[in-house]
C-alpha cells in the first residue's frame, strides 16, 4: 500500500519539476537578456541609425523596418484570415470542399519558415519582379501567419453562443447581417487578441524575410514599399554571425535582442492579459 | 438585388477567400518545383538525396544532401528526447495536478515561450550554451548537435505541451470517476486511464513538435555549427537542411545549379514536414474523441 503512494509522490515530483524547468527556462532566458541588454538601451539607441560600420549608433532603421513588415503582413492576413474563418464556422457544411480547405490550412501551418522564404523568393521577388522589398517580405509573412489568424478567429467565432444567431435569425434578419451585426462584434475581441499572437510571430521571424526583404544595411530609410529594409531579427542574426566585428558589436546585439523580445513578448503579454480578463468578464 | 441572391453572392465570395490557404499551399509547391526541378538535369534524384558530398561551390560541384538530411534527423531526434518528456509531463501538470491559480500562469508562460523569436533562442544558444558546452566538455567548438538539440527542444516544448494538454483535457470525466471509484490512486488514474485515453492527441502533439523542430531554421543556422558532413559524435557540428538553405541562398548565383539545388533541398524539407503533418492530421481524425462511447 505504501509503495503505491511512494510511486505517486515520485511521479508528481517529476511532473512538477518538468513544469518548473520550463518556467525557469523562459525566466532564465529573459533575465539573461534583460541583464545584458538593459545598459545598452537609451533614447539614442532606438532613435539613431547605425554608424561606424555597425559598431556604434542605434537600431532605429531596423525597428522601423520590422514595424513596416509586420503591419504590412497583418493588413493582408487579418482580413483574409477572418473571412476564411467566417466561411468555415458560419457558412460551411461538411463536405469535400471544406475538408480540402481544412487540410490546406493544416498543411500551411506546418510549412517550415525557410520554405516560406524560398516561396517568397521564387514567387514575389523573381516571378512577379517585385525584387527584395517590403512588399515581398510582408506578403511572405502574411502567408506564414494566415493559419494562426484563421485558427484564432475560428475559436473566437465558435465561442459566440448559438442562441445569439438564432435570436437574430428569428427576427427575420438575414444571415449576412446576423454575422456582420451580431456574431462578428461579439467575437471581435477574441479575434483581435488571437491575432496579436500572430503579429508577434510575424515580427520575430527571420528566415522568411532573409531572401525577400531584409538588408544588412540601408543608407536611407525606405521611401516606398519597393525598397529593401533593415529588420530587427535579421540585424541580430547578421551581427552575431556574419559581421567582421562580432565581439565589438556584442553589446549592440544584446540591446537589439532586448528590443525585439520586449516588442514581441510585450505585445503577446498584453493579448494574454486582455484575454484572461475577458474570459472572467464573460456573461454567457 | 434580391435578398437571396445577395446572400448566395456573399457566401460565394467568402468561399473564394477561404480558398486562399489552399491556393498559397499550391503556389508554394509550384514555385519550389519551378526553381528546384532544373537541378535534376544535372544530377539524378537518387544522387541528390543519397549523395554524401555537398560541395555546391566546387568545380565541378557536387550536390549530395545526405549529410544535410542526417543532420536534420539527428538534431530533431535528440531534441525530442528532451522535449517529449518535458512537454507531456508539463501538460499532465497543467491539466491534472496544478491548482487553478498556478495553472493559468504556467499556461501563459508556455504560450510566451512559444512566442520567443527563434533568432533570439539561436542567439542565446550562441552566447550562453555554446561557451558552457565548450568549457565543460573541453571541445573545439560549442556549436554542435547537443547545443542545437537543446535549443530546438525549447522551441518544440510549447507545441507538444499545449496540444497534449488539449488532449488530456478532452478525456471524459467519467473515466476519472470510474477509476477513482475502483480505488485507484491519482497516479494510477493518470498513468493507466487518462494518458492512454489521450494517447492519440499526445501522439499528434509529438509529431507536430517534431515537424516544428525539423523545419526550424534560425536555431540550426546559428548553433549547429554548419559542417556538411555525416557526424560521428554528438559533439560534432552538423548542417541541417534549413540551415544550408538559409546560409547559402545569399551567395548562390541566381538561376545557377547551386540556386536550384537549394530549392530542391526545400522540396525535400517541405515533403518531410508535410508527411509529419499528414500523419498528425490522420491520427487526430481517425482517433477523434467523441465521448466515452468510442472506447
Amino acid at each position: 500500500m505504501k509503495w503505491r503512494y511512494f510511486r505517486q509522490q515520485v511521479f508528481f515530483t517529476a511532473v512538477r519539476l518538468s513544469a518548473l524547468l520550463i518556467v525557469m527556462a523562459l525566466g532564465g532566458i529573459i533575465v539573461y537578456i534583460v541583464v545584458n541588454g538593459i545598459s545598452v538601451i537609451s533614447w539614442d539607441f532606438v532613435t539613431l541609425p547605425p554608424t561606424d560600420s555597425m559598431t556604434k549608433g542605434g537600431i532605429m532603421p531596423a525597428i522601423l523596418g520590422t514595424l513596416y513588415l509586420t503591419i504590412g503582413a497583418i493588413a493582408v492576413a487579418l482580413p483574409l484570415g477572418v473571412v476564411s474563418a467566417i466561411y468555415l464556422t458560419e457558412y460551411a457544411k461538411q463536405g469535400k470542399f471544406i475538408r480540402l480547405i481544412r487540410t490546406g490550412i493544416n498543411c500551411l501551418a506546418g510549412v517550415p519558415s525557410v520554405v516560406f522564404g524560398l516561396f517568397g523568393l521564387g514567387f514575389f521577388v523573381v516571378y512577379l519582379h517585385f525584387g527584395s522589398c517590403i512588399l515581398s517580405g510582408a506578403l511572405t509573412l502574411a502567408a506564414l501567419v494566415l493559419p494562426t489568424i484563421i485558427g484564432a478567429s475560428e475559436e473566437a467565432l465558435k465561442s459566440v453562443p448559438q442562441t445569439f444567431r438564432e435570436a437574430s435569425l428569428a427576427l427575420g434578419i438575414s444571415k449576412w447581417q446576423t454575422i456582420y451585426k451580431i456574431v462578428l462584434p461579439t467575437a471581435l475581441p477574441g479575434i483581435l487578441t488571437g491575432s496579436i499572437l500572430g503579429i508577434g510571430r510575424a515580427a520575430g521571424e527571420t528566415a522568411p524575410i532573409m531572401f525577400t526583404a531584409a538588408a544588412f544595411f540601408t543608407a536611407k530609410l525606405p521611401g516606398s514599399i519597393f525598397d529593401e529594409v533593415m529588420a530587427l531579427p535579421y540585424h541580430i542574426y547578421v551581427l552575431a554571425t556574419a559581421g567582421t566585428h562580432i565581439e565589438q558589436t556584442r553589446s549592440i546585439q544584446y540591446g537589439t535582442v532586448l528590443v525585439l523580445v520586449g516588442l514581441v513578448l510585450g505585445v503577446d503579454l498584453i493579448a494574454i492579459i486582455i484575454r484572461s480578463y475577458m474570459r472572467k468578464k464573460k456573461r454567457w | 438585388m434580391s435578398r437571396h441572391l445577395k446572400e448566395t453572392l456573399i457566401k460565394g465570395i467568402f468561399a473564394v477567400f477561404a480558398f486562399a490557404s489552399v491556393l498559397i499551399l499550391a503556389l508554394i509547391v509550384i514555385f519550389l518545383f519551378r526553381e528546384g526541378i532544373p537541378l535534376f538535369k544535372e544530377v539524378s534524384a537518387m544522387d541528390f538525396i543519397f549523395g554524401k558530398e555537398w560541395y555546391p561551390t566546387y568545380d565541378p560541384p557536387s550536390y549530395g544532401i545526405w549529410p544535410l538530411i542526417i543532420g536534420s534527423v539527428i538534431v530533431t531526434l535528440f531534441s525530442c528526447l528532451l522535449a517529449v518528456p518535458l512537454g507531456v509531463l508539463s501538460a499532465v501538470y497543467i491539466s491534472e495536478i496544478a491548482p487553478a491559480s498556478i495553472k493559468d500562469i504556467v499556461k501563459s508562460i508556455i504560450e510566451l515561450l512559444a512566442g520567443l523569436p527563434s533568432v533570439v533562442l539561436g542567439f542565446f544558444g550562441m552566447v550562453v550554451v555554446a561557451p558552457f558546452l565548450q568549457e565543460t566538455f573541453d571541445l573545439p567548438t560549442g556549436l554542435n548537435i547537443v547545443n542545437a538539440s537543446v535549443i530546438l527542444a525549447i522551441m518544440a516544448i510549447p507545441t507538444i505541451s499545449s496540444i497534449s494538454e488539449d488532449a488530456l483535457y478532452a478525456v471524459p470525466r467519467e473515466f476519472k470517476e470510474a477509476s477513482y471509484a475502483l480505488g485507484a490512486t491519482k497516479y494510477e488514474t493518470i498513468v493507466k486511464v487518462i494518458v492512454p485515453a489521450a494517447l492519440s492527441g499526445i501522439s499528434t502533439a509529438v509529431i507536430l513538435g517534431m515537424a516544428r523542430a525539423i523545419g526550424e531554421t534560425m536555431v540550426v543556422l546559428m548553433v549547429a555549427g554548419g559542417a556538411a558532413a555525416i557526424p560521428e559524435s554528438i559533439f560534432d557540428s552538423v548542417r541541417p537542411m534549413p540551415a544550408s538553405i538559409a546560409a547559402e541562398m545569399g551567395e548562390a548565383p541566381f538561376g545557377g545549379g547551386h540556386y536550384n539545388a537549394l530549392f530542391a533541398t526545400g522540396i525535400v524539407l517541405f515533403f518531410m514536414t508535410l508527411i509529419f503533418n499528414i500523419i498528425a492530421d490522420y491520427i487526430s481524425q481517425r482517433f477523434k474523441e467523441t465521448g466515452s462511447a468510442t472506447l
